[in-house]
């Protein structure tokens, strides 16, 4: 097989993207199906907290709200991880055991990613020592930008290496890379070096995860499974606040990918506040009332 | 490198009906001819049926006219220009332009619904494309009513007195729209038949006419058989102009008919555009280029992109990303928020376009049409791909009018140029490329009135639409269109 050319990765039309985010947008999505949807949008959630404020006690009170997101409301699923800074995943682990939610633990210098391939290790080598079941990396968009592309793939496939049975998530910050084109590119990147997920953003900067964005990157996931049979995940983070605009992420994941990405095995959303929204909408939907948010707790 | 996998679009999670509600609309049950200014019973007190081609139900009686109708629609049209719309200033032509447009926007949503239960095309483009550019036309227009020295400087624009206009049934608000709008700001008075098919949202028209004020005679609207009534207008000798949307066929009949009359003419007919994808396109948005290209009403578009020619290093590619995005596509009622594809609007071009199926199938091409139920009562077809298609096959040459694409491969660009111009048509045509040198390249060769790049089926009041060769001539839309209704000194 001859090398890939990241130089010359599949092109992408910004106006093309935006007429099939129209067509996915004006879906409409009720009853049943918005039940459904929503339950599994809880269950999708990397529930997150990434503030130089955080603290254990922090770090405790979201792990909790993972599991026993509306103790009000029985039935309702875990999220499906949470997702903290390397220092808090003992502390994460020791509050989710034996719930099933992941612990996921940013790294590689989190959020700007500029520090010395060295630095980045020992940090990945803590969350993964500490337990972390998943690793969220930010790519080096500095390199990027400056075209030193096997410097970036060097760098996810070394770190991949390194963490055993944990599931590398690859950060691309979209917000960062100025063009689709570069999406995509950054999205076929990572995939070849070995990411088991694509994540649009830290959060950290805005925009953050948008619509156009997230389908460029399932389309890169789906031309990569046509090439190599391995699914990878997708993981749009940040901006996602309200219910409606979760279940249209999730309506462009079936249209694009199909029924067997709609599990969190391959879906993920990062969001702080998104679980009280999707909460909200699924109280509606069975009681028909809107609740006040003030019944729903802010960890 | 390629692995041996396959995407199942099916899943667990579905979408719940999400019909638009009907309950806004009122439809009377009989619909009379609108003659200077009022409904009037047709003199031979005839009517005809207009059904829901999604379940075969009756929706309303529409009045079937006579010559003598005809005779009576045109005198209207002649004595409201004689003695009022001619001696209007453009500035009082245009209010009343800017008046229809408002109210159109106003009642969009009831406009919208019956133009889907008359069509059977989905609600999403009804709403989101017909309605929407209707009054865009009429908004346009109405700005040209009073600056039409301006638009045509030292050349005093004058109207033409009297047009009779004949529309066909796949967009018939939207196209009854592109010829009265730029009729009335010209300054003419109108004959409008609507379509057999489809003729409730044409008079939908004529009541919002009536209610903008609009002087008694200054639109006329009449309806039935195309070689009665369309061919009463045509023949009519007070008549100064014929604007003619339909098939190619049609177009000829009545252009026979006005040889040496001297009444001026714009035709509008058939099409099969090609739609060329380069090896170094945007291959994902492409593909929904095409779909909407060639799905969109159900292929009842006379520009739809009906032939693909794709490079054949990237063949594969584009044929697995098209089959994928097929598997999306909901088809079924379509008044569903979600359908993206509705009902064939008549048994008739059920027919024909499953003969062209049967056709394509018996000249060796391969078919491809996705996974679906289709409802069991109304006029229905899957999307349907052929590939192995070739240049000489009647599905690659004839126009098919409904959702089938027939699929090509090139190796060069002097090839597809060769190939997408080979045809007695030229209305649209599409290309898909990354390289901006490259559209330009083929835009100037193309032999098509609208060639739309890395886009299709785009359209807007301030751009002209028309064709080439057997597609017709004469523009509608833009400054070019205005002058289609003008003459000059």
């Amino acid at each position: 097989m001859t090398q890939i050319n990241f130089f010359d990765t599949p092109k992408v039309d910004q106006v093309g993207i935006q007429d099939r985010i129209s067509r996915i947008t004006s879906r409409s999505i009720k009853n049943e199906a918005k039940l459904k949807g929503l339950y599994m949008i809880l269950n999708m959630i990397d529930l997150t907290t990434l503030e130089g404020a955080d603290t254990e006690d922090k770090v405790k009170h979201i792990c909790y709200k993972a599991m026993h997101l509306h103790d009000d409301f029985p039935g309702l699923p875990t999220t499906a991880a949470v997702c903290v800074y390397p220092n808090f995943v003992k502390t994460a682990i020791a509050e989710l055991k034996g719930s099933g939610v992941k612990v996921a633990s940013v790294a590689t210098a989190f959020p700007s990613g500029q520090a010395s391939t060295q630095t980045k290790l020992d940090d990945v080598k803590q969350a993964v020592d500490n337990g972390a079941d998943e690793v969220d990396m930010v790519l080096s968009r500095g390199k990027f930008h400056s075209g030193d592309y096997q410097f970036v793939y060097d760098e996810i496939a070394t770190i991949k290496a390194t963490i055993g049975k944990a599931r590398l998530k690859v950060i691309l910050e979209t917000g960062e890379l100025g063009s689709l084109d570069n999406v995509r590119r950054a999205s076929d990147i990572a995939m070849h070096a070995g990411a088991d997920f694509i994540k649009t953003s830290t959060g950290k900067i805005s925009p953050a995860a948008t619509l156009p964005v997230t389908l460029v990157m399932l389309e890169a996931i789906k031309d990569y499974y046509y090439k190599t049979g391995r699914m990878v995940g997708m993981k749009p983070a940040g901006g996602i606040s309200n219910a409606k605009l979760a279940l249209h992420y999730l309506l462009m994941v079936k249209e694009t990918l199909g029924g067997k990405w709609l599990t969190n095995t391959y879906f993920r959303i990062g969001a702080s506040s998104l679980a009280n929204d999707v909460l909200m909408q699924i109280i509606k939907q069975k009681t028909g009332n809107y609740q006040s948010k003030d019944y729903f707790s802010k960890d | 490198m390629k692995a041996n996998v396959n995407i199942d679009y099916s899943s667990n999670w579905n979408l719940d009906p999400a019909p638009e509600s009907t309950s806004h609309i009122h439809l009377k049950t009989h619909y009379d001819l609108f003659i200077n200014g009022k409904f009037v019973k047709p003199t031979g007190n005839k009517y005809f049926d207009t059904i829901n081609p999604a379940n075969e139900k009756v929706l309303a009686k529409v009045a079937s006219a006579t010559i003598s109708d005809v005779d009576l629609a045109v005198k209207a049209a002649r004595n409201a220009y004689n003695n009022i719309w001619s001696k209007l200033s453009g500035k009082e032509r245009g209010k009343y332009i800017f008046r229809i447009a408002r109210i159109i926007q106003e009642r969009a949503r009831e406009f919208a619904v019956i133009e889907s239960l008359d069509g059977g095309k989905p609600i999403r483009e009804s709403r989101d494309i017909d309605i929407p550019l209707v009054s865009a036309h009429f908004f346009y227009h109405a700005g040209w009513a009073d600056k039409l020295e301006y638009a045509f400087p030292n050349q005093k624009p004058k109207a033409l007195g009297v047009v009779g206009q004949i529309i066909p049934w796949n967009f018939p608000l939207l196209m009854a729209a592109w010829k009265i709008a730029p009729a009335l700001a010209a300054g003419n008075t109108v004959v409008i038949k609507a379509s057999n098919a489809t003729p409730l949202t044409l008079y939908k028209l004529a009541e919002v006419i009536k209610d903008a004020g609009l002087p008694d005679g200054v639109v006329n609207v009449v309806s039935g058989s195309g070689s009665v009534v369309g061919m009463a207008i045509v023949n009519h000798p007070d008549v100064n102009k014929i604007a003619f949307t339909g098939s190619t066929n049609v177009g000829k009949i009545i252009m026979k008919a006005i040889a040496g009359t001297g009444k001026k003419a714009t035709m509008e007919l058939g099409g099969k555009a090609a739609n060329i994808i380069f090896e170094d396109a945007a291959l994902d948005q492409a593909v929904e280029g095409i779909v909407n290209g060639i799905f969109f009403n159900q292929g009842h578009v006379c520009c739809a992109g009906s032939r693909l020619y794709v490079q054949e290093s990237v063949y594969e590619v584009v044929l697995r990303k098209l089959k994928d995005r097929m598997q999306s596509l909901i088809i079924g009622d379509p008044l569903d928020k979600n359908t993206d594809i509705g009902a064939i609007n008549s048994k008739d071009q059920l027919n024909t376009i499953n003969d062209y199926i049967k056709i394509g199938l018996q000249e060796g091409a391969e078919i491809y049409q996705p996974e679906c139920t289709l409802p069991k009562k109304g006029f229905w077809c899957k999307p349907t791909l052929f590939t192995h298609v070739a240049q000489s096959n009647r599905i690659a040459q004839e126009e098919i009018f409904g959702p089938v694409l027939a699929i090509q491969t090139f190796r060069t660009i002097a090839e597809v140029l060769e190939k997408a111009n080979n045809t007695p048509y030229g209305l649209s045509a599409g290309v898909w490329t990354d390289k901006g040198s490259k559209i330009f390249n083929m835009t100037s060769q193309l032999r098509a009135g609208v060639v739309w790049a890395n886009t299709f089926n785009k359209f807007d009041p301030a751009s002209p639409f028309g064709g080439y060769k057997e597609s017709g001539f004469g523009r509608e839309g833009g400054i070019h269109g205005l002058e289609a209704y003008l003459k000059f000194e």
